[in-house]
């Protein structure tokens, strides 16, 4: 098996509270992030899924250095060079990484400068980097647009003459423009309608298949996930819960948040009811309950979720969960005191 | 003069929008953003309205309760409640301003919008909010609201309610704020509930809940509801009745099992085909082009240029076909060639 492109170990984002006052004291911290673990193998489809809040879009921002990171190591194997840590990269020596590594943004409208063509908005990556210029310049997005499904000549139009659908694949030409191998979607089908989001996945898939592209894809959408993922992790409060495969994770979820969150889900099947009695909010990053996160709102709780925090352990299946009833020894003792 | 139609009620139907349409007069030409929209809601039912942006779902919830501002307006058409208290009474008859609209509003037919941010005034508490509701429309006092206000809060999941009653909304989770918002909508006990997409802005177990509350709500008061979604899994979950609109029309109603199950009209085939959970291919099936704009409807039926079934000569001119009844019961479908479409 070929090494993992990508790398992360215990990566955390801890962002300071300040207190009232001149000298501003730190008084807590917000734990968005907290010891995010995992691989990426190449060509792999690796979903980041959780509620508003769980720190997904946090980590995703975090490996791709939008963001500094606070904590953890974020190792990148691009295939044309040695094994670097993203995360503690001065920013000199990031800039030349930065092509390898692309984002999809959530909102077709805002992420896209209204002031400028299409062929400037895509043809601008390449420009920074002063990796084309001239007739190849004009080859190159030509060759992008045609492979997104839009049309060469649509390079002199401006993005509000633009459908929501036929946007995101702007921002999709952007960021595969530079050849990268790996791609961050962060909700890159959230805003359309379902039948243009059939089209956007589609055409993904297709590009991965072309360009050999790995993608880390953060949504919200299980349906979505289900359907375009190899992996699944799952984030609650900043932490992952719950990683496994596709199948795995919809058919034998073992951690009881996601258990909770899949049985939440309106299928759109009348014959397969949701529940509708999931009880409690999701935990406040900035005032953590000790022990599990979830554990206010576990029905399974028993006396060690309240103050021991899970770790991620071999659950059976190919799946890694944060949960101390997989582990034996826990389990074994929760039995012994029924 | 309150423009009551008739006293006489007919005693299952607490709904009937005959032939709406809802025009937006612009630089551009007249926009028909609804056009010719004829639907029933049971009493106690729930009836989805379901589409993609643009086709003019939330428009026809709006015209319901009179809520379009210029420059749109609603062109024509028959807005018939037919209410328990009230008697029948034609919203679309209205003037803006006269005193029955304020009756209607809030005190019989009551409305959840999507974002419960900026459904609620960030300057007075939500006991105020939900109290203003109670004086409009009951002959109570304060006091009384008071208690009829933090009963409600009770009702709807709000822990504390008597120390909630006194906060703003910027005091609470959204989730919290979206329960004030449904208090608030059903503290009148109206015979019909607009739901405008209640849950598009939530999470998921938050949208359980939210979902959850308002069916039992529903269960508890005896109202219908109306519900304009996006998602057909809210439909799935929710709805008894389905209406799915496209460019301004409905183009299939009927029960919510035979319309997600066995789909007639093509556009609805092709909205069931682009969910990923539907699909068993890798590859999912979805639905070509995009909705035209408003000002370039096609002529004849206007999903022809998308859709697979289309024949030239049929499809693509005259008017556009009207809801006719199907072979199944209950179903109609408004495409000329639904007989001969296979039913998936």
């Amino acid at each position: 098996m070929s090494p993992p492109l990508l790398s992360v170990r215990g990566l955390g984002k801890h962002f300071p509270i300040y207190g009232r006052g001149f000298v501003r004291k730190v008084t807590g911290l917000v734990r968005a992030v907290d010891e995010v673990t995992f691989d990426l193998a190449p060509g792999e489809t690796l979903g980041l899924v959780g509620e508003s809040g769980s720190g997904k879009t946090t980590a995703a921002r975090c490996i791709l250095r939008a963001l500094t990171p606070t904590a953890g190591t974020v190792l990148f194997r691009p295939d044309d060079g040695p094994a670097v840590d993203l995360a503690t990269l001065p920013e000199r020596a990031l800039k030349p990484l930065r092509p390898r590594m692309q984002m999809i943004f959530q909102d077709p409208i805002s992420s896209l400068n209204p002031r400028m063509t299409v062929g400037q908005i895509v043809a601008e990556p390449l420009v920074i980097h002063r990796l084309a210029r001239g007739a190849e310049l004009d080859d190159r997005v030509a060759d992008i647009l045609r492979k997104v499904g839009l049309k060469p000549e649509h390079r002199s139009r401006y993005p509000h003459a633009f459908s929501g659908g036929q946007r995101q694949r702007i921002g999709i030409a952007r960021a595969l423009i530079m050849r990268p191998s790996l791609v961050v979607a962060d909700e890159a089908v959230s805003a359309l309608d379902v039948s243009v989001q059939a089209q956007v996945l589609n055409l993904l898939k297709d590009l991965q298949a072309e360009f050999r592209l790995t993608y880390l894809f953060v949504a919200h959408n299980l349906d979505v996930v289900r359907h375009f993922c190899d992996r699944v992790a799952v984030m609650y409060a900043g932490r992952i819960v719950e990683l496994a495969p596709v199948h795995e994770l919809f058919t034998q979820p073992k951690h009881p948040y996601t258990r909770a969150l899949l049985s939440a889900v309106p299928w759109p099947d009348p014959d397969v009811k949701m529940r509708f009695d999931v009880p409690g909010e999701v935990a406040d990053p900035s005032r953590l309950p000790p022990g599990c996160a979830f554990h206010p709102r576990c029905g399974e709780c028993f006396a060690p979720c309240r103050t021991l925090r899970p770790e991620l352990i071999e659950a059976g299946g190919g799946t890694r969960a944060a949960c101390h009833l997989h582990d034996p020894v826990q389990a074994a003792q929760r039995r012994a005191t029924g | 003069m309150p423009p009551v139609a008739t006293t006489s009620v007919q005693s299952d139907t607490v709904l009937e929008v005959v032939d709406l349409r809802t025009h937006f007069v612009t630089d551009d030409g007249t926009l028909p953003a609804v056009d010719g929209v004829t639907f029933s809601i049971k009493r106690g039912r729930t009836l989805a309205l379901v589409g993609e942006s643009g086709c003019g779902k939330s428009v026809t919830s709006y015209s319901i309760l009179r809520l379009i501002q210029k420059p749109g307006r609603i062109a024509g058409g028959r807005i018939l409640l037919h209410s328990a208290r009230a008697g029948t009474i034609d919203i679309a008859q209205f003037n803006d301003n006269s005193p029955g609209l304020y009756e209607v509003r809030g005190g019989l037919v009551s409305m959840i919008f999507q974002e419960p941010m900026t459904a609620l005034s960030p300057v007075h508490t939500v006991g105020d909010q939900i109290a203003e509701a109670i004086l409009l429309h009951q002959p109570v006092g304060e006091a009384e609201a008071r208690r009829l206000g933090i009963e409600m809060l009770r009702k709807v999941g709000v822990s504390a309610p008597e120390r909630r009653f006194d906060q703003y909304p910027h005091e609470m989770s959204g989730g919290m704020r979206q329960r004030v918002v449904i208090a608030m909508a059903l503290v009148c006990r109206p015979e019909l509930l607009i739901a405008d997409e209640p849950t598009t802005a939530l999470d998921v177990t938050l949208q359980a809940q939210v979902l959850g509350l308002i069916r039992e709500l529903q269960r508890d008061i005896g109202c219908s509801v109306l519900m304009i979604t996006h998602d057909l899994g809210v439909v799935a979950q929710v709805a008894d009745e389905v209406a799915v609109m496209y460019l301004g029309r409905i183009v299939e109603h009927g029960p919510v099992r035979e319309i997600l199950k066995h789909p007639r009209h093509p556009y609805t085939q092709g909205l069931l085909k682009s969910i990923p959970s539907l699909n068993t291919g890798a590859r999912l099936a979805s639905i070509p082009g995009s909705v035209p704009s408003l000002q370039a409807i096609p002529p004849g039926c206007p999903f022809h240029p998308r859709c697979p079934h289309a024949v030239a000569g049929r499809c693509d001119t005259g008017t556009p076909p009207t809801l006719q009844p199907a072979a199944a019961a209950e179903v109609t479908v408004a495409c000329v060639r639904a007989g001969e479409i296979p039913v998936s």
